[in-house]
């Protein structure tokens, strides 16, 4: 029987469920993978991203001029590609935001150009 | 100006002199080399006011620590620092050790040590104190023996002498002792004081500084002795608890705080290094094995906090109370176990060496003895905390959950005579951050007090003073600063 | 004396406090909240990160964002509520002081009150570690405090001390502000908390995890310089020889959670063995009319099931007033229940005889991890009356069980009801199988 030339490239621990399967990623290069060990359809979409597109949701604090706190949590309202988040984190860290301030606000639209917003994860008032 | 007396060292004998002296038409200095009073030896020892049996007969400090213990009684009248006689046992588990006790006792009494008793009826004993191990066979009993808050007693000295006229200056340790006629000139860290008597109570650099001025003639060892303080909760304790003590130590006690909670230790170990303050595992299983002794059931599951303090130990193995052959120049060194007991007594045998160097102690006419009780929140009736809050909004502000502390006793201890400038500053003076969440709550509020009442940036409120902040920075700065710097991640 | 009354006193106002407040006000009684902290919202104020609300509300949201959501129904209701309000005293008869700088002494008569004041953090001190006591030991909580809230870094460098979520949520926190995080040192052999944070905050960072280790010397005089870390045997010993040094400025322990029930103790309510106050299946103390619910009853790892017990207590409060207030008199006729193998605790601590024909929710935690397993609820003469099977179970996930005695083939048929997880033997995955 011939060697398979093909090896895992990479081992992706799945978080959909408490299962927890440990997906094999294999193939010969980036391009031509594909996937064993998942149990279910859930895991197999979430391999598949997590290896091709990997995203996080950031969720972090902005500083704010005039609240009643310092700092406001934040978030991205949708998950942003992960080797973005150090971009990102730096863009926000040097933002400051005006209080009042309502939950879902929008305080950083279209971040890094990704389509993904950093919105307000509370409400603030003014002092 | 020329200080009639310059005292070195801010711990509880220094400050003790202090206040003695205090009541005396003098210009008097003290100079601690820590950021706070009572941040060393003192505020790290067992708290325990000795009955004075325990010493042997051939050192001064047994007659001291006899003197001191009744000395006690009026202090605490005058300056209102936690302290409380609730007796101690020495337990006995062995028939020989009766006769060791019987000895102990009789000594004792010719000497002056009221009350002092032989108890042998086990039911009374546990009466008495119901943890106690059942192998106990028989007690000496001290019931003038009691408990205080060694810091907080030196925070009341110094608050008293502070209000009377002396001068205390923290965060200055002594570089150089120089001579020039009969003054003597001493160089701290940013100033230079005159003063034409000294009073070496140094603690464990005692040596260092009576070197300075040619006096070679002791050592101060450090002999490390580390301690495991339980919930309050957890146990509670009637009696000071010793074991038969060993040449080196009186042994790994059980005993309770002023404060309702109980410690187990010390042990005691020489070392060198006198910063190393460090407790270690076989230590702290050293003391638990020795309180077990005396207590099977210490509730190890219930401790909260750790921690070791250094006994300076003399290299004569008593104190050292010397008015030297340097005129003016007064050594009070080694002064480990009973000195706490002892300090009022201390004190008293430095007025007569000061009269004998030609000191003039006239008592001031406004010497006032009375240093007020503090005022805790937690003694206040209902109505009380009613009355309070309305004179003093900040009465019902409670910053500590676990000992109910308000913002004002925050605030009046920062705003003492020689206050808090640090995080530990405000607990050890009024307690937030020594209950069961170890200032879980209270850290942070308690850094914003201090922040705000000393004009402080949040970053440089410290722990204890230098290189102990709290805080590096505000957040964001970190990437602020590499986004600048343009720092590939 | 400032007085106010109220029908319920609810006791914080985090996410438990505030749930059950809705739900008093919802059956048209008073309640009044009584709340520490200088807003609404609790623990979840500063737990930034997403994760929370999937079975609440089915979304993901970030804890102020479910905080926000409670504080407003609160405010919409018209909920009156006393911030920078300390409790200080609750009384057998359901008196309540409390302080605050503007009012002074505040006196409630309530008739019922909820007790929602959470859980505190294990310290440095609680776990013995040897060592100095420099600036620069915090607990992982203190830590976000700081960083969230305040606005202020504790350190640059870490180590931190025990895997459970808030430690590794920590780890990613302070990695995105910049600092430098060296590991994640977990006593147990296996992470405690969530796979997804074990990969999201940890492996995405390439922060090591080293379990079957603990923090056993702190270096540092007078700030942290270093820690020494050992590998430990199944006792939890420390191993001679295994010792590894960490250079770093700050240590963070995350190494359990405390709830906080001095006001309860002092009211003179039974504690059980977890901390919490005793309870039965209405979330009812040892004293008539006083509940409680969240954190101060049983440490919970997700802020949904807070929400959901916390609202059964607000309900259970509304029917105490309405049926049984003023007729004094806690039922005797109980059953206890009592953890067995494999079950650290288990809450209610007793069911009432007259509640059997209603669902009783239990909820308890395993002592060590298994797969494979049996729940079963047995009386004392091993009759089991009750099984379910699990895929696995770990003690960092509370478990909770549904259960209507009266729907069972068996009945109790002692006054005391025993929880175990045991091992079965079946290999295979079957149909009914719950994951």
């Amino acid at each position: 029987m011939a060697e398979s030339s093909k090896s895992v490239i990479k081992v992706i621990r799945c978080i959909v469920c408490p299962t927890g399967c440990s997906i094999k990623v294999i193939g010969k290069d980036k391009k031509n993978v594909t996937f064993e060990g998942y149990t279910c359809n859930r895991g197999l979409e979430y391999a598949e991203q997590e290896f091709h597109e990997p995203k996080r949701i950031l969720t972090t604090t902005m500083k704010v001029e005039n609240g009643t706190l310092p700092l406001i949590p934040v978030r991205t309202d949708k998950p942003l590609l992960k080797d973005k988040l150090t971009d990102a984190l730096k863009i926000i860290a040097q933002r400051q935001i005006k209080a009042p301030i309502k939950m879902g606000d929008v305080l950083i639209e279209n971040i890094l150009d990704l389509g993904v917003n950093v919105i307000a994860s509370r409400d603030l008032i003014k002092v | 100006m020329i200080f009639d007396v310059l005292i070195i060292g801010g711990g509880v004998i220094g400050c003790c002199i202090a206040r003695t002296l205090s009541k005396y038409d003098l210009n008097i200095a003290l100079v601690e080399k820590e950021a706070d009073i009572a941040s060393v030896t003192t505020k790290a020892n067992s708290g325990v006011i000795h009955a004075g049996y325990a010493a042997s007969r051939e050192y001064i400090r047994r007659n001291l620590c006899i003197r001191g213990n009744k000395l006690y009684t009026q202090a605490c009248e005058e300056l209102n620092f936690p302290f409380i006689r609730i007796g101690s046992f020495v337990v006995a588990v062995e028939d020989k050790q009766i006769k060791y006790l019987e000895e102990e006792r009789k000594r004792g009494i010719e000497d002056g040590v009221p009350g002092l008793e032989l108890i042998l009826d086990k039911e009374k004993i546990k009466y008495m104190e119901p943890n106690i191990t059942d192998d106990v066979i028989g007690v000496l009993h001290a019931p003038t023996a009691g408990i205080a808050s060694p810091y907080e007693l030196a925070f009341a000295l110094a608050e008293n002498a502070a209000t009377n006229g002396v001068s205390f200056f923290r965060n200055e340790k002594v570089k150089r002792i120089a001579r020039q006629n009969y003054t003597f000139r001493i160089k701290t860290n940013s100033k230079e004081f005159k003063a034409n008597n000294i009073i070496n109570a140094a603690g464990l650099y005692a040596a260092k500084i009576s070197k300075m001025v040619g006096l070679d003639y002791f050592d101060i060892m450090p002999r490390k002795g580390e301690y495991i303080l339980f919930d309050r909760n957890a146990l509670h304790l009637n009696k000071i608890l010793f074991p038969i003590p060993t040449k080196v130590s009186k042994g790994i006690l059980v005993c309770p705080t002023i404060h309702g909670n109980t410690f187990v230790g010390p042990n005691a170990q020489n070392i060198t290094d006198k910063k190393d303050i460090s407790t270690t595992e076989a230590g702290l299983k050293e003391i638990l094995d020795g309180g077990r002794l005396l207590v099977p059931n210490l509730p190890t599951r219930a401790s909260i906090r750790n921690f070791a303090g250094l006994r300076a130990v003399p290299s004569t193995y008593d104190f050292i109370i010397d008015n030297t052959d340097v005129y003016g120049f007064i050594n009070v060194a080694g002064i480990l176990s009973p000195g706490l007991t002892s300090c009022f007594a201390i004190a008293e045998k430095i007025e007569e060496f000061l009269e004998l160097l030609g000191l003039q102690l006239k008592i001031k006419e406004n010497y006032n003895p009375i240093r007020p009780k503090p005022e805790r929140f937690k003694d206040f009736s209902k109505e009380e905390i009613d009355e309070k809050i309305k004179q003093d909004p900040s009465w019902g502000k409670i910053i500590c959950r676990c000992e109910t502390i308000p913002e004002k006793e925050i605030l009046d201890a920062i705003h003492a005579p020689v206050g808090a400038t640090t995080v530990d500053g405000v607990k050890f003076r009024c307690r937030p951050g020594m209950g069961r969440c170890q200032g879980g709550f209270c850290r942070p509020r308690v850094i914003e007090i201090l922040s705000r009442e000393l004009y402080l940036p949040f970053e440089e409120v410290t722990k204890r003073g230098e290189y102990t902040n709290f805080l590096v920075g505000k957040t964001k700065d970190l990437l602020i600063d590499k986004s600048e710097r343009g720092v590939e991640e | 004396m400032k007085t106010y009354s109220a029908d319920v006193v609810v006791v914080g106002a985090g996410a438990a406090g505030l749930a059950a407040a809705i739900e008093v006000k919802k059956a048209d009684l008073s309640a009044l909240i009584i709340e520490r902290d200088k807003e609404l919202g609790g623990i979840t104020l500063q737990c930034i990160h997403n994760g929370f609300g999937l079975k609440e509300f089915k979304e993901e949201l970030t804890g102020p964002e479910y905080a926000q959501r409670f504080i407003n129904e609160v405010k919409d209701s018209k909920i009156p509520y006393l911030l920078d309000t300390m409790v200080i005293e609750i009384t057998k008869d359901k008196k309540v002081y409390a302080v605050n700088n503007k009012e002074g002494l505040i006196e409630i008569q309530a008739k019922a009150i909820i007790l929602a004041m959470g859980c505190r953090e294990r310290t440095r001190g609680a776990i013995n570690i040897p060592g100095f006591r420099p600036a620069g030991i915090y607990t992982a909580g203190q830590a976000q405090r700081f960083v969230n809230v305040e606005g202020y870094l504790p350190g640059n460098i870490y180590v931190i001390l025990g895997s459970g979520d808030i430690g590794m949520i920590m780890a990613r926190r302070l990695t995105w502000e910049g600092c430098e995080v060296k590991a994640v040192v977990e006593i147990l052999p296996y992470v405690s908390g969530l796979l997804r944070n074990q990969v999201q905050c940890l492996e995405d960072y390439d922060i090591p995890l080293i379990t079957g280790y603990t923090v056993t010397k702190i270096h540092g005089k007078d700030r942290v310089q270093g820690v020494t870390i050992s590998k430990v045997d199944r006792n939890f010993d420390r191993i001679i020889g295994s010792e590894k040094f960490i250079e770093c400025d700050t240590l963070l322990l995350s190494v359990g959670l405390i709830p906080e029930n001095e006001l309860t103790l002092n009211a003179g309510a039974e504690i059980s063995k977890n901390g919490g106050p005793i309870i039965d299946n209405n979330l009812e103390t040892t004293i008539g009319g006083i509940f409680a619910c969240g954190n101060v009853l049983q440490v919970h790892d997700l802020v949904d099931l807070v929400s959901a017990e916390a609202k059964r207590a607000g309900i259970n409060a509304v029917d105490y007033i309405e049926k049984r207030y003023g007729k004094e008199e806690l039922s005797k006729n109980k059953i206890k229940c009592t953890a067995g193998e494999n079950v650290n605790y288990v809450k209610p601590d007793f069911i009432n005889k007259k509640d059997l024909s209603q669902d009783i929710i239990f909820a308890f935690r395993v002592n060590y991890p298994d797969r494979r397993v049996q729940i079963q609820l047995k009386d004392e003469h091993n009759n089991v009356i009750y099984k379910r099977k699990k895929v696995y179970v770990i003690p960092s996930e509370m478990i909770e069980l549904t259960i209507n005695f009266e729907k069972l083939e068996k009945k109790p048929e002692s006054d005391n009801i025993i929880v175990e997880v045991i091992p079965r033997p079946e290999v295979l995955i079957e149909e009914d199988e719950e994951l």
